[in-house]
């Protein structure tokens, strides 16, 4: 593969690379011929319109989908040929765009769950509840707003909490990559805040990788902002740079 | 294998178990088209589907008795009713179950499975009690009976080239009604996405249970033609319906032209095997082979490539 | 403190010590006071299949994976314990009349002049016993690995191990030389010398099948209530986000459907030590399915109810079969219906939602009656 650093200046080793990223579905192609390069610390947000290949993307990164061709390297390793628990253990969290979190388990259960610890199916058999874990797990669920509902049920919680669950079982599982798929999607606009004020908090320390509708919202957070259009970077800049970009506003913003 | 035959009798010897094994197709391809519509289309798994089946040959056996003893004139067409009728009475009942037990299933697959395991015992059990643990068979008409005698050493059975013909015919009009007419447009629907097809006015719950009742009467009309080639005992459908959805997930479940080669494969290659092999071996093989193909292949071998 | 509690003692709640002593009480003390020793050796041929039904409720009720081919592992499990009997049963003094004396019967039969290669380690009980366990568990790490890797599961999953069951007793069948065929294996004898025929060696069976179920019943809690057992229902429920978090989902359904293997091949052993002969009809597609019903009754997801719902519907299919064998398969056909349309968590689920809340208010304890014996897999 003949893999020539794009962006001159900058520094050749990105947390995440992305190059010539295709997948086809029967023909049609999601993604297209698509690069891009996230750096450590970095807050990237996703847009582009419905079917531009935004969620596809994610999936190829933590290998939901399987590329057709291209190359994806996390910390220069390969990830396109890797299962997707290894790609966890690489350090690649994502939230998915509907709460995913285990109806039948405890709140409490739902983040030992993401514990990274005892992995391997020996491991979850030896698992032990001890103090370290006790104590992370409610530190986690005091930043997550669920402290006094640690031992509901997930099927109880309401949308904005299982969001919020699912966010605190990325966070416990500390990853440096995380992905978001549309996290304030559906929730109120007092849960909205609560939210821009968690992710603000927690993506410290880590790179971020976010789709999201809300321009407010990517407005706050984003360090820089690629537009997707179609399977293919149609724009990629700061913020202020893609908003006045003509390209983006015809296909998209301009709507 | 093939030590001590000439060239021509393994011409002959593959001609004439080709022709054993289109039989054995014919039912095959009968019953999984029912099934095959049922499951790839609703995604429920009907074990009872073999009692269906059997209703239609029991239906046919009644109407040969009937025209037998009471209308003997119109004897040599009384397979055309019966096979109308064995329609009409898997049909029926099919609806009738869809309403009793399978609506209630739609979200919990595994469920319809035991479910109907429990009502194909139940059927079973009412066979017994009807028609008597005996196996029946049904008399042919005259014209359906003898055989063409094709080259000196290969000849063909009529009913099996009637059978033949009914399951090409069949398989037509089910392609029809899947791909041509409304009730298929609005069961593909249905299947891809049920909330919306409601919402733009479609019965979902009418269609499912056509859908159910119609897959039901195919089993039927494969039990008419089963009558011609093996007797009909109350437990004579289970034998069949592992075979079945074997043939049907071996083929993809959504496939109705994937079904029919399924079947073609799966039936050949038992029948081929048989006559060199012990038949247990034969089926053994054929079995273990689907099964290894299912676990290299497991969207079946006719599926296209989707994004989840 | 009510009876109800969920106080923990170790990995067992004290509402499961006290089911696990009560069923104890059961199997051990009242059952083998209150019936004849035919009777006792019918509830104990009862109780092997509650180690297939507990084997259930790990792979179906809590990690959704439905296995219609239990049977297989019981009858192999069965088949492994009885070619070491027959062989010690077929010595060259019992078989001097055979033309090859030495071999099993029905291999001598079937005009087998030596013994297959495959049966070699079964003259020895070490290498049986290790046998019992392993042969079912390493076939079920062939077929599980083989699937869930590739991401077969539900129905298909389903479809597939009644394939595999079917496979299994056409071959047993067909291959009658060296399996016995449609007979199985029959007329045993000894194990190491002892006859097993006795009412003494009847009844010292019973109490070892006992202890074992019950000590099978207290590392199905202790599966359950580790972190793999939560695993499991995580991935029942979201098989995707399991992944997600970092875990090998094919190896955790390998791991439990290789452990209900293991469990099943236990009672398949116990059944043929108790019963006297193993064959073809309790390995296919039907016993399989049925092995399924028990579990069901019990409830899904309660260990120990799988124990009362074998017990139950196999009382319920001797006395019905014994008085009126046309009724059983109307009765066990609406067994299947009932379970599944009315009462999904079975008798377990019963208990929890009618019976234990109405101790708790009889006991006038804890404001609400724990539904702890439903299993609800949370806990």
């Amino acid at each position: 593969m003949t893999t020539q650093p794009i962006g001159q200046g900058m520094a050749p080793d990105f947390l995440l690379e992305i190059e010539n990223l295709t997948v086809s579905f029967d023909g049609f192609k999601a993604v297209n011929d698509l690069s891009l390069y996230v750096d450590k610390n970095e807050i990237r947000v996703i847009i582009g319109p419905n079917g531009a290949g935004k969620t596809t993307v994610l999936d190829l990164i933590c290998g939901r989908t399987k590329a057709t061709s291209g190359s994806i390297r996390f910390k220069g390793q390969e990830l396109t040929r890797l299962s997707e628990n290894k790609i966890v253990l690489a350090g690649v969290g994502r939230k998915f765009q509907t709460p995913s979190i285990y109806d039948d388990l405890t709140v409490f259960e739902n983040l030992e769950i993401s514990y990274p610890r005892g992995r391997t199916v020996f491991g979850a058999l030896t698992f032990r509840r001890d103090a370290q874990v006790i104590e992370r797990i409610e530190e986690i669920a005091e930043m997550i707003f669920l402290s006094d509902r640690l031992h509901e049920r997930g099927e109880f919680l309401s949308h904005g909490q299982k969001q919020w669950l699912e966010i605190g079982m990325l966070l416990i599982q500390d990853p440096e990559l995380l992905m978001l798929d549309e996290p304030v999607a559906g929730m109120s606009v007092t849960e909205r805040v609560k939210t821009a004020e968690l992710l603000n908090r927690i993506i410290k320390d880590r790179s971020v990788l976010v789709i999201e509708h809300d321009m407010k919202f990517v407005e706050d957070i984003a360090h820089r902002v690629t537009v997707l259009h179609q399977g293919k970077v149609l724009s990629e800049g700061s913020m202020e740079r893609v908003q006045n970009d003509p390209k983006v506003i015809e296909v998209y913003l301009g709507h | 294998m093939f030590e001590g035959y000439s060239l021509g009798d393994l011409a002959s010897i593959f001609v004439m178990q080709g022709f054993a094994g289109l039989i054995l197709f014919s039912v095959f391809v009968l019953m999984a088209l029912g099934l095959a519509i049922i499951f790839g289309q609703m995604g429920v798994i009907n074990m009872a589907h073999g009692e269906f089946m059997i209703l239609g040959a029991y239906v046919t056996w009644m109407c040969s008795q009937i025209f037998q003893n009471y209308i003997p004139a119109l004897f040599p067409i009384y397979f055309f009713v019966a096979m109308a009728l064995a329609f009409v009475a898997s049909g029926a009942l099919g609806m009738l179950v869809e309403w009793a037990l399978i609506r209630h299933l739609y979200k919990r697959p595994l469920d319809t499975l035991l479910a109907t395991w429990g009502l194909s015992l139940i059927l079973q059990q009412v066979y017994r009690s009807v028609f008597g643990p005996r196996e029946v068979g049904v008399d042919l008409p005259s014209w359906m009976m003898g055989s063409l005698q094709l080259t000196d050493t290969i000849e063909v059975q009529i009913n099996g080239l009637f059978v033949m013909s009914l399951t090409v015919v069949i398989t037509v009009v089910v392609a029809f009604l899947m791909f041509r007419s409304g009730w298929g447009r609005q069961v593909r629907a249905v299947v891809q996405n049920r909330v919306m097809a409601g919402a733009v006015g479609i019965d979902t719950e009418k269609v499912d249970r056509l859908t159910f009742g119609i897959g039901c009467g195919i089993a039927g009309v494969a039990g008419s033609a089963f009558t011609m080639i093996g007797s009909t005992g109350p437990t004579a459908g289970q034998l069949y319906i592992v075979d079945t959805f074997l043939v049907v997930v071996f083929g993809g479940a959504q496939s109705l032209l994937g079904t029919i080669l399924s079947a073609f494969t799966i039936s050949q290659a038992q029948s081929t095997m048989e006559f060199f092999l012990s038949g247990s071996i034969a089926k053994v093989l054929t079995l273990l082979g689907v099964v290894g193909i299912l676990m290299l292949r497991p969207q079946g071998l006719f599926v296209l490539k989707i994004r989840r | 403190m009510s009876v109800f509690s969920k106080e923990r003692y170790g990995f067992l709640a004290r509402s499961e010590i006290l089911g696990l002593l009560a069923l104890a009480a059961l199997i051990v003390v009242v059952v083998p006071l209150s019936l004849d020793i035919f009777r006792l050796n019918l509830v104990g041929k009862y109780l092997t299949y509650a180690f297939v039904a507990i084997g259930l409720v790990l792979c179906w009720g809590f990690g959704g994976i439905l296995s219609l081919g239990q049977g297989i592992f019981f009858g192999l499990g069965g088949y492994c314990m009885a070619m070491f009997l027959k062989l010690e049963a077929s010595s060259v003094e019992n078989t001097k009349i055979q033309s090859t004396p030495g071999i099993p019967d029905f291999m001598d039969w079937n005009q087998l002049t030596s013994l297959p290669w495959f049966w070699q380690p079964f003259k020895s009980l070490p290498l049986t016993l290790i046998a019992v366990v392993a042969v079912p568990a390493v076939f079920a790490f062939v077929i599980g690995t083989a699937m869930f890797k590739r991401r077969v599961g539900g129905v298909y999953f389903a479809i597939i191990t009644q394939a595999v069951a079917a496979i299994l007793t056409i071959l047993i069948i067909g291959q009658q030389g060296f399996t016995g065929g449609i007979n199985g294996i029959t007329d045993l004898r000894t194990l190491l010398g002892w006859d097993i025929r006795t009412d003494h060696a009847k009844y010292v069976l019973y109490f070892v099948n006992a202890a074992l179920l019950m000590g099978v019943l207290v590392l199905g809690y202790f599966v359950r209530a580790s972190k793999l057992g939560r695993i499991l229902v995580a991935m029942r429920d979201k098989e995707d986000r399991v992944r997600f978090s970092g875990y090998s989902v094919a190896s955790f359904k390998t791991f439990v459907f290789c452990l209900a293997a293991a469990l099943a091949a236990v009672g398949g052993a116990m059944f043929t030590l108790q019963v006297g002969f193993m064959s073809p009809s309790f390995v296919g597609i039907v016993p399989s399915i049925e092995m399924v019903i028990y579990t069901a009754v019990g409830g899904r997801l309660s260990l120990i109810g799988a124990v009362y719902g074998t017990l139950l519907v196999n009382a319920a299919k001797t006395a019905l079969s014994e008085s009126f064998p046309q009724l059983w398969l109307l009765g066990l056909g609406g067994l299947f219906i009932a379970v599944v349309l009315a009462f999904p968590n079975g008798l377990a689920g019963i208990w929890g939602a009618w019976i234990a809340p109405w101790f708790a208010r009889l006991t006038k304890s804890g404001s609400h009656g724990s539904a702890v014996a439903n299993g609800s897999p949370a806990e």
